[in-house]
């Protein structure tokens, strides 16, 4: 499962709709043990695509250090789907960096952001619930 | 003299769970040749067949991508981090692919 407090799902879904037209991506800080995500860092689509993202390695390096500074760890990945529906694509699959992280997809195709998370696990998709914190 | 190497979570487990590890080396390289030797389990995640930057790695000596130093023939000294990340891609289906459901 993963938890978001709210203001991280808000901050998570308004860089997503900042990104438009282009696909957005960013980062999320928290407890690997437990699925909280503590902090959301947004980061630039170096693909500058409405269909791919890629993260900004230096904002990842940049994000990485702070979550561990903070006795965090880089716990998962979200990014938008501008015209699909909030589930990983083979490419979101292919190129799944760590098993152990969550993946977090945003559609932005209806008129309600829909956000989902998944575990991918040797090009396995499971989704799992995403909890809101009121915080 | 030792360079400081942070590994991301996905390689820690072959690292005994340590979040850093001192690696002996004169370039990215060779540091990088030493950690997988150290650490089998990491064989083909760090540095591929040929010997290059495994493409979906990314590595940063102190604050900088080293692929945009000298790439692996970077030199390192004993103050020197490296940092291991991977490289964080992907995106909604390809044109012309086929959607998963």
């Amino acid at each position: 499962m993963l938890t978001l407090p709210k203001t991280v799902h808000q901050q998570m879904v308004a860089h997503c709709l900042v990104g438009l037209p282009d696909e957005a991506c960013g980062l999320l800080g928290g407890d690997p043990a437990t699925g909280e995500a503590v902090t959301c860092y947004p980061t630039r689509n170096l693909a500058a695509s409405a269909k791919l993202y890629t993260v900004d390695p230096k904002e990842h390096l940049r994000a990485d250090r702070d979550a561990e500074s903070h006795g965090h760890s880089i716990i998962g990945v979200f990014h938008s789907h501008t015209h699909t529906e909030a589930y990983p694509s083979p490419t979101d699959v292919a190129q799944a960096p760590d098993p152990d992280w969550h993946y977090i997809l945003v559609s932005l195709r209806d008129t309600e952001p829909v956000v989902r998370s998944y575990r991918i696990v040797d090009g396995s998709i499971d989704e799992e619930p995403v909890r809101l914190l009121s915080s | 003299m030792p360079v400081q190497v942070n590994l991301p979570t996905v390689l820690r487990p072959h690292a005994g769970g340590e979040r850093t590890v001192a690696v002996e080396g004169d370039t990215v390289g060779q540091v990088l040749t030493a950690l997988v030797a150290q650490y089998p389990g990491m064989t083909g995640q760090v540095i591929d067949d040929s010997g290059s930057l495994h493409k979906f790695v990314n590595v940063y000596l102190n604050d900088d991508d080293v692929r945009y130093l000298s790439g692996i023939d970077t030199p390192v000294a004993g103050a020197d981090q490296l940092s291991i990340l991977p490289a964080v891609a992907g995106g909604a289906v390809p044109v012309g692919a086929s959607h998963p459901r």
